[in-house]
This record gives structure tokens, sequence and C-alpha cells, in this order.
């Protein structure tokens, strides 16, 4: 009954790889759902304060960012270390702040302009001052709607 | 007998996938699109601002050095959550201005009724972003407290807190039905606890 013997020796069968395009694709679909393109390139430092008692921020297309916070390193020569507002893609000064906002309220659709968010995306390190400042500006131009926004975490996070 | 064709040769699949994959990890940012929401005032000046009375405002300072002032007390941070509930869920008014579901206690130096309590928050320009948040986080988880009891309380049918059925109400997913029947209740416990804080402008030093 030779049928039944095992075959002795020769080398070890090679794995099957077969199913690794199955796996990478999973992993390739994940991420690409997950993705979110980056409207503007940061070029200040964000690391957000942590935060519970947290809403969620409304549709996109409804929101506008400021982000502010110390210049990131490749820029830290030019720019000095002092926190700074980053509108779009480039450095402003508190006074350009109300121009943006009005600026970024005209290219939404009519219906939204009343109901927008102003998003501020301060890195936790900035003193209050420059955001009082904003928020100022903001009151100038009617943005009274503002979102402080934050990772998901504990306050003890924060030291 | 059929003749078998050939079998394509999938081993540069992996490769062609793992290009993608590589690529689409380097772009990928996780956008956080949370935060604490806030109302800033009006920029036009009240021509004759209301009197407040000085027992219904809960003053926090926030210094220059990120220590926490609570009504000319230094506080830590771990307690300004308990601090800020006491004084919201006081109750100490007389007569019309007494509150019914409130559970402190009813001191007559401390706030009348959640509806008139204040609870004011200032900030040196000194103060760091982060110090400030933890705060405004403290003072609004007191809040959501609050408005959690209430709502557990007076609609134990929904089986869920305040701050879950406020989220739900904000999902785009839930149905307009559900929606609708859930408004009124939030406007309910809103109105029982409004969220009265202030943002003070920042001392100039």
């Amino acid at each position: 009954m030779s049928k039944f013997k095992k075959k002795k020796g020769g080398d070890l069968p090679a794995i099957s790889t077969a199913s690794l395009p199955d796996i990478v694709f999973m992993l390739l679909f994940f991420f690409m759902v997950a993705t979110v393109m980056r409207d503007n390139t940061l070029m200040v430092t964000n690391k957000l304060p942590a935060a519970d008692q947290v809403q969620k921020l409304d549709k996109k297309d409804r929101v506008i960012y400021i982000y502010a916070g110390k210049p990131s390193a490749r820029y830290e020569s030019k720019y000095g270390d002092q926190p700074k507002i980053q509108l779009n893609d480039k450095f402003s000064v508190v006074s350009d702040v109300g121009a943006y906002v009005l600026a970024e309220r005209a290219t939404k659709r009519e219906e939204l302009q009343n109901v927008l968010t102003t998003a501020l995306k301060v890195d936790g390190e900035t003193n209050m001052g420059l955001i009082s400042d904003i928020k100022q500006e903001l009151r100038k131009v009617n943005a009274l709607k503002i979102n402080y926004t934050t990772r998901i975490g504990d306050y003890t996070q924060n030291n | 007998m059929a003749r078998k064709s050939p079998e394509v040769n999938a081993g540069s699949m992996a490769d062609i996938a793992f290009l993608l994959l590589i690529f689409f990890l380097v772009t990928t940012t996780i956008e956080t699109d949370s935060g604490i929401n806030r109302k800033l005032p009006p920029m036009e000046e009240l021509i004759d601002p209301p009197v407040i009375k000085e027992r219904n405002i809960f003053t926090v300072v926030v210094n220059k050095n990120n220590m926490i002032l609570v009504e000319e007390k230094l506080m830590d941070l771990s307690e300004v959550r308990s601090a800020a509930v006491k004084f919201l869920d006081n109750g100490g008014g007389l007569g019309e201005e007494a509150c019914n579901y409130c559970e402190g206690e009813k001191d007559r130096s401390s706030s009348d009724n959640p509806e008139k309590a204040i609870i004011s928050l200032k900030n040196d320009r000194e103060t760091d972003y982060k110090v400030y948040i933890s705060v405004q986080n403290e003072l609004v988880a007191a809040y959501n407290q609050l408005r959690d009891r209430e709502f557990t309380k007076i609609y134990p049918n929904e089986r869920m807190s305040f701050v879950e059925a406020n989220k739900k109400y904000s999902d785009p997913r839930t149905t307009p039905k559900v929606k609708a029947a859930l408004k009124p209740k939030l406007d309910v416990i809103k109105q029982m606890f409004p969220q009265k804080l202030s943002e003070a402008e920042p001392n100039k030093s």
C-alpha cells in the first residue's frame, strides 16, 4: 500500500504567499477609507490639548479653521519661536483674522453662511493672549460660534 | 477533458498593493474633529447691563502661573468640578427664586438657582492654553453632570444620559422622528441648567 506512504525527505514546501495580496488589500482599503486629505499643510506645531467633554464638529463645509502655535522646526530660523497664527498656508498677524474669516465666509454657500463655526486648532503651549486677540477679532466680524478643537482624553494629560 | 488554461501569475499583485498601501499610510492624517463649543458675546455693549448679585457669580481665575483661583481661593484642578457643581446646584433662593429640583445645601450666600448662576472664567494673557482648556472642560463637565442627573431623573425611560441624548440628537444618522422626540426633552433640561459660562476679556498685565 504505497499509496498512503508519506513522502520522506525532499525540501520543505514553500510557504504559500497567495493570501498576502488579500491581507495587504484589506489594509489598503482601511487606509483609503480612513484617509482625509489635508487641505493645508501645517506650519505650526499643533499638539492639541486634551478634553473629555467634547462635542463633534459640524460638517466640514461649515467650518473655518484657524491654526496657531509655535512655528515648526523648519520655519523656526525664519519666523522665530514665538507662537503665530496660520491662516490657509501662510503665517499671519492678528489683524488678518477678520478679513480671512470674511473671505472664507464669502466662499461658502449662502444658506450656510449663518451657521459657520470657527474651529481654533491651537497648540497647548500657546499663551492665552494670542487666543484672546483672535477671539476679539472674531467678535468684530460677528463670527461668534467657535470651537476649541481638542484631542479626546483626560485633562491630566495636559501637563 | 477541458484543457487547463495557464494560471495568471499573481506574484506581483502584492507588490502593487504594498505600493498603494504605503502611499495611503504616508498621506493619512486622522483628523481631530471634536472640541468644546463656545459662543462668543456680540461686540455691542449693553447700555445698562443687568445688575447681578455677587452671590450668583462664581469666579474662576487662571493666573499667569497657571494657578487656579476659585472664589479667591487657590484650588487644584481636580476640585474645580465639584466646586462648580456645588455652586450651581445650591438653590439658596427663597419664594419665587426657589429651586425645587436642586439638591444642594441651600446656602444663602451662594447661588439662588441654576438659572441665575453664572460662572465667570477669567484668564491672564500669559496663561497656557492647555490649562485654560482643562478648566473649561471641568466647568462644562459640571454642567453635564447636573444635566445628566436631571435627565435620568425625569426621563428614565430613555435609558441614556443627557450627553448621550445630545450626541444622538446631533448625529446625522438619527431619523428626524427620533430627533423631534428628543428635542423638547433636551430643551427642558437645558432650561433647568442653562450653560451660563462667561469668558471675560483678559486682564492687561
